[in-house]
């Protein structure tokens, strides 16, 4: 069996005195979707910050591909270019047009050359349909189209890992789909995905496993036809009732 | 970073192992902190005092015995420069807050106010303190009035609260368009009028917010108190210069100095905490 793209040991994390993170475990292989679902502050965010090495752990490993890249020997720049995040707040770069939001990464931090950064960049924003607003200021663009952008620009360093942190949660109901649409298809592309979210349907659907965090811990994790349909846990089958209730599973 | 918490107990061997890592990248970071200082210190001490000219210097500016001697006049000066500082910094905060609302508000009535407030900031802004200086504090006393002053000290402290208030009221008008319409907006959806949503939801973020640039003006203002010497006022600048005129000698100006720095460096320290506060109260550290 090949290296899993990632693996999580033991991560802990605390902010001051209060623990977010109390022990999480859990592995990415390549070309799998992971979907980390829980209530607000189980902690989903910081795992994905933590694991895109944004903040400092206090205890366990992250592995990339194998590479210990939380010890403070490591690379942490060498391996953030290695990973791809997109907020839940989209943080394009207001001062910039969307061409240049996608092609910064690529020409300033892995040296590529700007005919070549644009043309990869125009065929990102074809694929997630915003060619046309290549010479836009990201402020006149509803938030479906910025976080599209926000997407093209994750990939346009090629990562080996996309993280998404509720991507879709700052956005009217009916530009949801867009945003999805894209990720389905990065899935079915093979791109390897780690991504929070609350919407379960799209879990059901795309993810290959669905792990359940509560209070720092990752307390069930399976395939969605499991984890979402049976789950072990009373604190899941209680927090999936609520998801029901307030229509997001469907 | 928030401060690392003491190590607890239950930490595997491997995170001691990094805790144990980071601390020593700590100490050497201090280390090569306290050389490289203690290096560029010497290289500047030598390279100063090895000049020809350097004990002539040394005897012109920095004699200790004219500095001690001198220093009880300079500092009754200083104790002038502060009354005024204290009493330009409020004028200063009262007019320039005033003058900032003056040029937001809206509305065809208020034209003439808006005119005014700008007409304000642009005379005073431009016109150099030393001349504003000259004009108010010779040419008003000339008009020989009933009832107005003719102190030197106060029509210095006029002066500066004019000119420095038209600096403040563009901080602060930059602090009041800095906040996001839509915070005016839930003000006045919640029935809260003009002033009031002003009173109490848009200056008080936006005083917050110019904290540091505001400081940084005061910081200005405390050296420029100084520049009242030129009206006559025996403030710390002029007592060093009487007290230089009579030992032909600069140390008077150096202690002087000295001391305009001293007083400086608290409002740099204040200007620092209550942007690490605002820093740290957004999340941002």
């Amino acid at each position: 069996m090949n290296t899993p793209v990632l693996q999580v040991r033991g991560l802990v994390k605390n902010y001051g005195p209060t623990p977010v993170l109390r022990g999480v475990d859990l592995t990415v292989e390549e070309h799998r979707v992971v979907t980390l679902i829980g209530s607000s502050g189980s902690g989903k965010s910081t795992l994905l910050r933590c694991v895109d090495l944004l903040e400092e752990i206090d205890d366990g490993q992250v592995l990339l591909d194998g590479v210990d890249v939380s010890d403070p020997r490591a690379d942490v720049a060498a391996a953030q270019r290695r990973m791809g995040i997109v907020f839940q707040a989209f943080n394009l770069f207001p001062h910039m047009t969307v061409l240049q939001n996608v092609t910064l990464a690529p020409r300033v931090v892995h040296g590529v050359g700007t005919e070549e950064a644009e043309e990869r960049a125009r065929e990102l924003l074809g694929r997630v349909g915003l060619e046309a607003f290549a010479g836009a200021h990201p402020d006149r663009l509803s938030g479906g189209q910025q976080q599209r952008v926000a997407i093209a620009r994750a990939l346009a360093v090629r990562p080996r890992l996309l993280l998404l942190d509720e991507i879709t949660s700052a956005l009217d109901p009916e530009l949801v789909g867009e945003v999805l649409a894209i990720v389905r298809e990065l899935a079915a592309s093979g791109m390897t995905i780690l991504m929070a979210t609350h919407e379960m349907g799209f879990a059901k659907q795309v993810a290959d496993t669905v792990c359940f965090l509560d209070d720092g811990r990752v307390l069930e994790s399976g395939p969605p036809a499991q984890v979402l349909g049976d789950p072990l846990h009373e604190r899941t089958r209680r927090f999936l009732t609520h998801v029901v209730e307030a229509g997001r599973l469907t | 970073m928030t401060p690392r918490a003491e190590p607890v107990p239950d930490l595997s061997p491997l995170a001691r192992e990094r805790l144990a890592y980071r601390r020593s990248r700590a100490r050497r970071s201090t280390l090569v902190a306290l050389v490289s200082t203690v290096v560029f210190a010497a290289v500047v001490a030598v390279c100063v005092t090895s000049t020809p000219g350097w004990p002539r210097v040394r005897a012109t500016f920095l004699d200790p015995a004219i500095a001690w001697s001198s220093l009880p006049s300079i500092l009754d000066g200083l104790w002038l420069n502060i009354r005024v500082l204290v009493v330009t910094e409020i004028g200063v905060l009262a007019l320039g807050l005033l003058i900032a609302v003056l040029r937001t508000l809206r509305g065809p009535v208020f034209f003439p106010l808006r005119a005014l407030a700008t007409g304000y900031v642009d005379l005073f802004r431009g016109v150099p303190l030393l001349i504003a200086l000259y004009l108010i504090g010779f040419g008003v006393p000339a008009l020989r009035l009933q009832g107005v002053p003719t102190s030197a000290a106060v029509l210095g402290t006029i002066t500066l609260v004019l000119v420095y208030s038209a600096y403040l009221a563009e901080v602060f008008r930059a602090g009041i368009e800095s906040i996001h319409p839509s915070q005016r907006a839930a003000a006045r959806s919640l029935g809260l009028t003009h002033r009031q949503s002003m009173r109490l939801v848009i200056l008080p973020q936006a005083v917050r917010r110019v904290l540091p640039p505001l400081l940084n003006d005061f910081v200005a203002l405390q050296k420029d108190v100084g520049l009242i010497s030129v009206l006559g006022a025996v403030d710390a600048i002029r007592a060093a210069q009487i007290a230089s005129a009579r030992t032909f000698n600069f140390t008077p100006y150096v202690v002087a100095a000295v001391l305009f720095i001293l007083l400086a460096v608290p409002t740099g320290r204040i200007a620092d905490t209550m942007a690490t506060r605002t820093a740290q109260r957004q999340g941002l550290s």
